[in-house]
């Protein structure tokens, strides 16, 4: 049990290796071979991930499980979980056979396809796990390669472009942090993110092409870090690249994408941004409040006003992320907790909305809102799953996604009431451009032509949404599931970070005085 | 005294006398009908050389009054010279027997220009610089010129001659006032001339003597002859460019701004983050509208050459070892890029055209993926070796004190990662074009597939250059 965490996270990177090397051809044999070896790969990944977590102390705030092995340039291999990383892994397992099974229909070049997935669990994983920078930055920009070749090569109609977006936008905004991390690795000697964590990084004030920089090196390393993970988020105004990778994905690109690799801003938030640069966060913090309050109202509207499906999901997540750096940056227990539950419940439930999207584009291969109306009458089940997770999303109490904007909301209060007020506005715009998106589709007569001989769920699909309905009501009326993980972590991080800025002000007024 | 001058120099001894005796052998046997012999043998030599200077190779020994110093970092540059040559040189030898253009002179005259690379990475005065640097460049004119019934080779050739001579003459001038100013050629004596702060006329010097090397390594605003070059030449001759050449070029740079200017690192360091800079993004930039593969390939060089020169600019013995690092994995990236241009075909006609690439993913899915793990190395995308260079420059770079470069590389390389992309985009998102030819020579097979495994494996450890680039460093900088 020594390697568990290294265990799982390259598990599918052997699975990747197998179909890669021992798998030939490209009839229907082969890729129902290539099909299973990735779904047993990715089931396999979630039970050794299970181990983790029978292994994982709640109680124990620290990083545990970790191991360590010299790298090269003084750099370390060094794995670990926390409670605020646990879950993150445990929400990559969970949703990859899922994602695997979803894309059971797709017959073009699926071996090379398979591939890619299970790279990218590979890589995820090692994002939610590496406790060295330079190892941390690794999987985060790998991560890249298989994303844009899943939008790139199995995309839609303008693939090309939304793949080139994502790509560069993402990889500009990880640079800078690159950048920062060497500027880290020079002021502290070391990579270590543990060690990182209570290294008293410069606060003194100094001013940077006639700009007064408050908060010193740590504001420009905390803004280094937040070029990156805003726009990995994506926070308003750096969310462009989103809803055009969203819609030309593939169902299952977008669903790793709107599910798992969006959570990966939130959690550098948690690892890098609040525990290593206190002092920055405090200094830039109402500056990110109001983006994300900014974030959760205009996507909201510009999402109602939306033609295609997809793309109002993936402003409806947009907004939902909003609450996530809100939460994360009121930077008290109801908040930090709230933004976490806020990932992993929309983690499940975006996931659940774009394949609800993609089920029906299998059938009519189109996304456009205006092609469809009155599904229900042909498809109960889809309907019942559809409306679940409408409503899910909403934040309708029982439903996971009430927890997080609650909890979330609730921490925000407590630190500034004007953002909590305009941001508790975006739940009724939420209520709005989804349920009318409901309407539309679902409600009414079926009228259109085409629609007369539309089929309803298989039984792969009914399997395929089974676990994200379940959990999504587990989380919702029993949210201590994942409160009792996160809970000592996070309360960790909030002690240090009011420790951290106590010795600061305590200095500044030393200082001054 | 002088046979243990001779002994601290045998190896290029070795290879001048091989050049000069297997050219004889050939002009009064068969003449081009030992010509694939040669260029066997030529490699296999360099391996050779290669091996017996890793093992053989111990501290610091200086000859002939210092005029040649034989130390860690020539070692490791020299070894870098000879494999890349050597592979280069396997590579071409079936692409240039099919098209006659494999005439005997061809590896004789490359290993003369390795002789001249030797001479310049250990070259202790201003004389024996000049003298390896020239070796290098008449040979490579010639070879630029190839092809000489090629309208294309033949201006290739003449432009790298004309601008190659221009700039020998700077860095000759840059070398008369150096001595002028100095009193002697010797980099020791001129170190000891500059202890005490440089006069203005040996600042002119160096300012030249630096234009001049620019020129050498491509790096702009002396990149002119660059992308002509590399397109006019025939591809093998272009894989050699990319390579070997660009390993000396740099090693003299370092070599003469620390064994000589090393006192006076302030006043040089703000011209090589200048070159570095503005190489950056030229060849970032520059390449987006390329259209030919070559073209493209010496762009994305001369970005290259900018983030070698960044490594360099912070002028402290981490910053050299960045900068061999990067070299190393540099070269290593070119071999394969350009095993996989030769073996860019259509009925037998070599294509350069970015577009004949379409679809590539579909027939050759195998090379396809290696040309993938390339380029994103190339672009400096993590997990690929290509990455590391990158973050040594980017650490060498911020601990020099220049954060503000730092940043400017990083962007630029964002820039520059669009047209490597756009190669990914034509191989794999493409719509179907006229196919390439599927038959790839085994040996541009082995070097292509086995610089792409390198670039992933490598993220292990590296393959252990770290301390052997750090050891070469450290002789450097005191």
């Amino acid at each position: 049990m020594g390697n568990i965490l290294s265990l799982t996270t390259f598990i599918p990177l052997l699975g990747a290796v197998i179909l890669a090397l021992f798998l030939r051809g490209d009839d229907a044999a082969a890729q129902r071979n290539a099909k299973w070896v990735a779904l047993l790969t990715t089931i396999t990944t979630f039970i050794a991930s299970i181990f983790i977590l029978a292994n994982f102390d709640p109680a124990n705030p620290g990083f545990q499980l970790v191991e360590e092995r010299e790298w090269l340039l003084g750099l370390q291999y060094k794995m670990g979980v926390d409670g605020i990383s646990v879950l993150f892994v445990m929400l990559t397992t969970f949703l990859m056979p899922l994602v695997i099974a979803a894309c059971w229909d797709v017959n073009d070049r699926v071996k090379e396809y398979m591939i890619a997935f299970l790279i990218l669990e590979t890589l995820m994983l090692g994002v939610f796990l590496a406790l060295d920078l330079v190892l941390f930055y690794l999987f985060f920009e790998a991560g890249l390669i298989p994303m844009f070749l899943i939008i790139g090569i199995w995309g839609g109609k303008n693939r090309i472009y939304a793949s080139f977006k994502f790509f560069l936008y993402t990889f500009l905004g990880s640079v800078l942090m690159l950048v920062a991390m060497v500027a880290m690795f020079a002021d502290a000697g070391t990579t270590d993110i543990p060690t990182l964590m209570s290294h008293p990084f410069g606060t003194e004030n100094f001013s940077l092409l006639g700009i007064q920089i408050v908060g010193g090196m740590q504001t420009l390393l905390w803004l280094a870090f937040f070029a990156s993970f805003a726009v990995k988020m994506p926070m308003w105004p750096v969310h462009t690249w989103l809803p055009d990778a969203h819609v030309q994905a593939p169902t299952a690109g977008s669903v790793v994408l709107a599910a798992i690799l969006l959570k990966m801003g939130g959690y550098g938030f948690l690892r890098f941004s609040l525990p290593m640069f206190p002092v920055g966060s405090e200094v830039m913090g109402p500056f990110v409040l109001w983006l994300s309050a900014i974030a959760i109202v205009y996507t909201s509207l510009v999402a109602l006003v939306q033609e295609d499906m997809k793309k109002l999901i993936a402003y409806s997540s947009v907004a939902h992320m909003g609450y996530v750096t809100m939460g994360i940056f009121a930077v008290n227990q109801q908040g930090v907790d709230g933004a976490i539950f806020q990932m992993i419940s929309h983690g499940f439930i975006s996931g659940a909305l774009f394949l609800c999207v993609g089920v029906i584009y299998d059938r009519m291969h189109t996304r456009e809102i205006e092609a469809y109306g009155g599904l229900v009458n042909r498809m109960p089940a889809y309907a019942l799953i559809f409306m679940f997770f409408t409503m899910a999303n909403v934040g309708l109490p029982g439903t996971s996604g009430f927890i997080g904007e609650f909890l979330t909301l609730m921490g925000i209060f407590q630190v500034n009431t004007w953002v909590a007020v305009v941001a508790t506005s975006g739940v009724i715009l939420s209520a709005a451009y989804a349920l009318w998106l409901y309407r539309r589709v679902v409600m009414g007569d079926l009228i259109k032509e085409s629609l007369k001989t539309i089929a309803d769920m298989t039984k792969r699909e009914r399997l395929i949404f089974a676990p994200l309905v379940v959990m999504t009501l587990l989380l919702g009326v029993y949210p201590a599931l994942v409160l009792d993980i996160i809970g000592p972590s996070v309360n960790a991080l909030v002690g240090n970070y009011e420790t951290a800025l106590a010795t600061f002000e305590a200095a500044t007024q030393f200082a001054s005085n | 005294m002088i046979g243990a001058d001779i002994q601290i120099l045998m190896p290029e001894v070795v290879l001048a006398i091989y050049a000069m005796g297997a050219l004889m052998a050939a002009v009064y046997t068969t003449k081009d009908g030992m010509a694939p012999l040669l260029t066997w043998a030529t490699s296999g030599l360099f391996v050779l050389l290669a091996v017996w200077i890793g093992i053989n190779g111990q501290g610091t020994n200086v000859a002939f009054g210092g005029m040649f110093v034989d130390d860690a970092f020539a070692r490791f540059a020299k070894i870098t010279i000879l494999l890349s040559a050597a592979a280069v040189l396997l590579m071409s030898e079936a692409y240039m027997q099919r098209r006659g253009l494999l005439r005997f002179e061809y590896p004789l005259l490359v290993a003369l220009a390795v002789v001249g690379m030797m001479v310049m990475v250990s070259a202790g005065d201003l004389m024996a610089l000049y003298m390896g640097l020239e070796l290098q460049s008449l040979s490579l004119y010639v070879v630029a010129a190839l092809r000489r019934d090629s309208v294309k080779s033949t201006e290739a050739g003449l432009k790298y001659f004309v601008l190659g001579a221009l700039s020998s003459g700077l860095l000759l001038y840059g070398a008369s006032l150096t001595y002028g100013f100095a009193g002697t050629t010797l980099f020791s004596g001129i170190i000891a001339a500059t202890a005490d702060g440089a006069s203005l006329g040996l600042l002119f010097g160096l300012v030249f003597l630096l234009a001049g090397f620019a020129f050498k390594v491509s790096a702009a605003p002396f990149h002119m002859w660059t992308p002509d070059v590399y397109e006019g030449s025939p591809t093998p001759v272009t894989a050699f460019f990319a390579t070997a050449p660009k390993v000396a070029a740099m090693g003299l740079f370092a070599r003469v701004v620390h064994d000589a200017f090393g006192g006076i690192v302030g006043d040089w360091q703000q011209i090589v983050a200048f070159l570095s800079v503005v190489s950056m993004f030229l060849g970032a930039i520059a390449a987006i509208g390329q259209t030919d593969i070559k073209r493209l390939m010496a762009y994305s060089s001369i970005a290259h050459m900018g983030f070698a020169l960044m490594g360099l600019a912070a002028g402290t013995a981490f910053g050299v070892q960045a900068m061999l690092i990067y070299m190393a994995i540099y070269v290593t990236m070119n071999v394969g890029t350009f095993a996989f241009i030769l073996g860019m075909e259509r009925d037998g006609r070599p294509v350069t055209n970015i577009e004949s690439l379409r679809m590539y993913s579909k027939r050759q899915p195998l090379r396809a993926l290696a040309m993938l793990v390339l380029l994103f190395s190339l672009a400096g995308v993590p997990p690929m070796v290509g990455f590391f260079g990158k973050f040594y420059v980017l650490r060498a770079a911020y601990e020099g004190g220049l954060a503000w470069l730092a940043v400017a590389g990083v962007i630029a390389s964002v820039i520059g990662a669009f047209y490597y992309l756009r190669i990914v985009y034509y191989m794999y998102f493409g719509e179907e074009g006229e196919a390439l030819d599927g038959k790839m020579n085994p040996v541009l097979w082995t070097f292509l597939m086995a610089s792409a495994l390198i670039m992933v494996v490598g993220v292990v450890n590296l393959f252990g250059i770290e301390p052997m680039a750090a050891a070469a460093a450290a002789t450097l900088v005191q």
